[in-house]
């Protein structure tokens, strides 16, 4: 792999490997935390600081690790700044903390985070590895704000992250958005325009 | 909080159903709910998970975690508890009932990572829920996810043979099933009086 350049590696992540539509991968936070903007940046936050600090951790020790227990050792890593950012976050930003709940622990089981330790950090330098982190990490953060935006901007009327009110539009909040059944809608009308997209470019490819 | 048995059953499967109100466990419903037969498999084994996850878990929180002041261990522990348990479930089954083994075989490695298994037993810990209390969520939500997992599976069995726009195909279509049903579960918020 000598072509591989940093810029390069950083945007995959962002498009063609995008964790959500392309993986589909991590479904659950995506979903449940999305009710604004506020909670989709804290998310992906804290899910971008794991992945940072476990794909630097495995990329480090991949010479050092046996094959047979690699599974266990990624789940303890991984678990290890989970357990950080859980802390991090309950001592300092208490009300995100207090509306992300359980889904700050839950990051050990984000299949984004374990997917890219096997995938990429055990195979690769240091240097990739905390690139490719990133791009994924940006990757998903985009697609949790856009969920976010949407949800937030139609459900309630407006988009106020951190207290500072950015748009506001006048129409009846749709309560709809803001309940469950809204995320399964956003997502499933995202994932279908994505789709539209690549069959459309795939076609154009063909002829 | 005092919350009685029945008020945690009714929570557990219809109002803070996992699935499709609290967002537990969407990787699994997503992959498996193609077919009922795996369907099935899948939830018996989250089901069966779930319950010996609840008990081994409270026990391990309230006369280890606790009394020695370790609580910043809960995630660490709770998670190879939870692979510990697949491991000897899937050694147990295959031992006794090899029939079993080989339907419910591919689906249990699949459970450690499986965010319900997980969120069950840290929101047991967090809502300070006794013994029994554990027990009771631990089926409650077992039971939720069957049943949604059973219903959904149905659907889209059906749904398989509807002709839909090229784009929509697969799991668009699979999200706007789930749209419907999570709208109908979304109707008993406000059984329970809180």
């Amino acid at each position: 792999m000598a072509d591989m350049t940093i810029s390069g590696e950083y945007f995959r992540g962002i498009v063609k490997d995008n964790p959500v539509f392309s993986l589909v991968l991590g479904l659950c936070p995506v979903l449940a935390v999305t009710t604004s903007v506020e909670n989709a940046i804290g998310m992906a936050g804290a899910a971008l600081f794991v992945l940072l600090g476990s794909n630097v951790m495995v990329s480090a020790l991949r010479n050092q690790i046996p094959p047979i227990t690699r599974i266990p050792m990624f789940i303890i890593i991984i678990c290890t700044f989970v357990t950080i950012i859980d802390m991090v976050m309950e001592a300092y930003t208490p009300p995100l903390y207090k509306s992300l709940g359980i889904f700050i622990p839950l990051i050990v089981v984000n299949c984004i985070i374990i997917g890219r330790a096997e995938a990429y950090a055990s195979k690769n330098t240091v240097k990739f590895s905390i690139v490719d982190a990133l791009g994924i990490g940006t990757g998903f953060l985009i697609v949790l704000v856009i969920i976010g935006a949407i949800r937030e901007l139609l459900g309630t009327g407006a988009i106020v992250p951190f207290g500072f009110k950015l748009i506001s539009i006048p129409i009846t909040p749709a309560t709809f958005m803001i309940l469950p059944g809204g995320a399964f809608m956003t997502i499933g009308v995202l994932m279908a325009i994505v789709n539209y997209n690549r069959i459309r470019k795939a076609r154009k490819g063909g002829q | 909080m005092e919350d009685s048995l029945f008020s945690i059953a009714i929570n557990g499967i219809f109002v803070k159903n996992f699935l499709l109100v609290q967002f537990l466990g969407l990787c699994s419903f997503v992959g498996v709910s193609k077919e009922t037969k795996s369907a099935a498999g899948m939830s018996a084994a989250v089901l069966f998970v779930m319950i010996m996850a609840s008990i081994a878990s409270f026990l391990i929180y309230t006369y280890l975690l606790e009394p020695f002041g370790l609580t910043f261990l809960t995630t660490i522990s709770f998670i190879i508890v939870i692979a510990f348990l697949v491991q000897l479930v899937e050694f147990i089954i295959r031992k006794f009932s090899p029939p079993l083994y080989r339907s419910l075989g591919i689906f249990l490695p699949l459970i450690t990572t499986n965010c319900a298994i997980l969120g069950v037993v840290i929101l047991n810990a967090r809502l300070d829920y006794t013994f029994v209390q554990s027990l009771f969520y631990g089926i409650s939500a077992g039971l939720g996810y069957s049943m949604v997992m059973l219903i959904m599976s149905a659907i889209r069995e059906k749904a398989n043979s509807l002709k839909v726009p090229e784009a929509i195909e697969g799991l668009p279509h699979a999200f706007f099933i789930t749209t419907l049903l999570s709208m109908a579960f979304v109707s008993y918020f406000g059984v329970i009086p809180t």
